[in-house]
């Protein structure tokens, strides 16, 4: 066994995805970023300096101190704190938490639903291909975020006492919603190409249900594009997500993700305590950077006519 | 030797088989129409009427259990829509196909009716697309029996596999390798393979080695007129290659336009065409004797088939057309000269065309 998973290794070690993520620094780099930023998220309870959540732990008498490189700085708050003393880099790795978790699920969402349509629409064609590949047509026509904007208001029309605890999930499908669209299209190309090869037609003919036709031999061709749109994909909905918490629909405050923090750093600005919304924005350019860095990367490396 | 083997063992072949009067597969009145108009829009907007592609018109033959039924035709004449017809990948338009006495085509290509569609099979024209790239020739040939379940447990399936590899002429261990590295020739050996994996009866060959080299064609030819003789099997045999039909057919029928025009025994088709296609398509052959005898290319161009000439699709390029032919279609019917010959012409019907 223990052989079998050194060969495997061995065989991924040596695979032109492997070679070619070996030989680009920058994705090298991007990589490590983030790994650091979902580590730091993942283990945030334990890594972060102070609990920002933990009412207890809050002092008053701390709020709005500089970062500790400045005068009046405290070495026990590196990066300051907001105007209810919680450590700015202990929000921030909470925040990270939070806004990963929200675009990672909500990309998942999102494809699942487009590969999904995409499949049916080009497999079965016909009526049912019009009216899939219309809908998104029109919903294109409509900007993400308005979308996740009218998902997340009948939301909260819908569900007006329990939508505190809901928020996440309702964030994740808003977001998910407006981004189906692009999987669906890219799949529905490579399943018309992949639907009149001969081996799909062959395996038609020994009586293989649909299903299994697409799961088995259309579905694996489609897997690098949406790979490579769902990274890129991911990073969208982490702005789309700081974009709806900036606008004050996202996350509740409790649960502040990245956006939310920007947002409330913001009243601070013009009265000088800049590092209670600069740091967040920092903390997710860099995140959304190294995402987009991966992404262009894969994309490249993936694709085989680029391949020298 | 190969040869040698199969001329002794051809009479043997039709003395042994009693009931091959029955047709195995009866096609009759087959007609296909691909509606090819554009979007509905256009159509509206643009005022572009529907177009409708006749790529099937009345085709009807029948094929006897064990015998090859050649079909020949330009690009385009609906040869390959034909073979679809049979084994249900499109649905026809109107007319029946009966196979072992039972309709077909009426069936749908779901649940039901999978044994019998299990038993017609397909191989295709390029064997460098009609096997999956990303699974192992095991898995290939092992398709149709886990979709069948002709074989239970993964000793029986893999012992299976084996057998079915070792009779198209390739290694067990063969199995455990990639399309890519196989050959044309090879991989057709895995089509085929594949194909009688489902147990099947019925081949249709659409044009299985007109993407190989010459030199490997022939080798795939024989190994399919050898598993023939030992498996039983019958084969509608799709060519635009009139020497790959004359190899391994045994009657031939001429396609053109979507149409029949010519049905023979080879031996009677290739020594006495009778339609004025098929004598176009035999002047046209390279002559390997040198006798001297001056080839005749084909003239013209298959005309398009969404607006084909009236009456006999052929007039435009047939030097004995007259004014029935220009409005007339003609039917297939027995030549008077010979009574297994069908022809569709009427130039051959009045006795027109002069003796060579």
């Amino acid at each position: 066994m223990n052989a079998r998973l050194v060969a495997a290794l061995r065989l991924s070690w040596d695979s032109d995805v492997a070679y070619s993520f070996r030989h680009s620094p920058y994705a090298i780099v991007a990589a490590i970023v983030f790994v650091l930023f979902v580590g730091s998220a993942v283990f945030a309870p334990w890594v972060a300096p102070h609990n920002p959540f933990d009412l207890s732990q809050l002092d008053l008498s701390n709020s709005l101190k500089p970062p500790m490189w400045l005068p009046g700085g405290d070495p026990s708050f590196p990066l300051g704190t907001d105007d209810q003393g919680r450590d700015i880099l202990s929000t921030i790795l909470f925040g990270a938490r939070i806004s990963l978790a929200v675009g990672i699920a909500s990309v998942l969402f999102s494809m699942v639903l487009g590969v999904a349509l995409g499949l049916i629409a080009g497999y079965v064609g016909g009526s049912i291909d019009a009216f899939i590949m219309r809908v998104a047509d029109v919903q294109l026509s409509f900007p993400a975020i308005l979308i996740a904007l009218l998902v997340d208001g009948l939301a909260r029309a819908l569900l007006p006492r329990s939508h505190e605890s809901l928020a996440f999930y309702v964030l994740v499908l808003s977001i998910g919603v407006s981004g189906w669209v692009q999987y669906a299209r890219t799949v529905r190309g490579t399943t018309l190409v992949e639907k009149n090869k001969e081996y799909v037609q062959a395996a038609r003919l020994f009586g293989i249900h649909p299903l299994a036709i697409m799961a088995r031999h259309v579905l694996p061709n489609v897997l690098g594009p949406v790979l490579v749109i769902a990274t890129i994909h991911i990073a969208t909905a982490i702005i789309t997500e700081a974009t709806l918490s900036f606008l004050g629909v996202g996350v509740p405050p409790t649960q502040p993700s990245l956006g939310t923090l920007i947002r409330i750093g913001n009243d601070f600005l013009f009265s000088g305590e800049w590092w209670v919304t600069l740091f967040p924005g920092i903390a997710l350019v860099v995140m959304v950077l190294a995402i987009n860095l991966l992404g262009d990367w894969l994309r490249d490396a993936l694709n085989p006519r680029l391949r020298t | 030797m190969k040869v040698l083997a199969e001329t002794s063992a051809e009479p043997a072949r039709s003395e042994a088989r009693p009931a091959a009067k029955m047709p195995l597969l009866q096609v009759s009145h087959a007609t296909k129409v691909f509606d090819v108009s554009p979007p509905w829009l256009t159509r509206v907007l643009g005022r572009a009427p529907r177009a409708l592609l006749h790529a099937v018109e009345d085709v009807s033959f029948c094929i006897r259990r064990g015998e090859t039924l050649g079909l020949v035709g330009e690009s385009g004449c609906g040869k390959s829509t034909v073979a679809r017809l049979i084994v249900g990948l499109y649905r026809l338009t109107s007319g029946s196909i009966t196979y072992d006495g039972v309709d077909i085509a009426t069936l749908a290509s779901g649940r039901g009716d999978r044994t019998l569609r299990r038993k017609l099979q397909m191989i295709f024209q390029d064997p460098y697309a009609s096997l999956n790239p990303r699974w192992r020739v095991a898995d290939i040939v092992a398709e149709p029996i886990r979709a069948q379940r002709l074989a239970r447990g993964r000793h029986a399936v893999a012992a299976r596999i084996g057998e079915l590899l070792t009779q198209v002429g390739l290694a067990p261990a063969d199995g455990q390798k990639y399309p890519h590295q196989f050959s044309g020739g090879q991989r057709q050996r895995i089509s085929i393979a594949r194909a009688l994996a489902s147990e099947a009866e019925f081949l249709v060959c659409d044009e299985p080695t007109s993407a190989l080299d010459v030199s490997v064609q022939a080798q795939v030819l024989n190994l399919m007129r050898e598993l023939q003789q030992r498996l039983g099997l019958t084969y509608l045999f799709i060519s635009h290659n009139l020497a790959v039909v004359h190899h391994v057919a045994d009657r031939v029928g001429v396609m053109y336009l979507g149409r029949i025009v010519e049905l023979a025994d080879k031996r009677t088709l290739f020594a006495h065409p009778r339609h004025p296609y098929t004598r176009m398509l035999l002047d046209a052959i390279p002559d390997i004797a040198m006798s001297g005898k001056a080839r005749t290319p084909v003239a013209g161009e298959v005309p398009n088939p969404l607006s084909p000439p009236s009456g006999c699709a052929f007039h435009p390029r047939c030097p004995f057309a007259n004014d029935r032919c220009r409005t007339e279609i003609p039917a297939l019917r027995a030549d008077a000269q010979a009574e297994d010959a069908l022809v569709a012409c009427h130039a051959v019907e009045e006795d027109r065309i002069p003796q060579k």
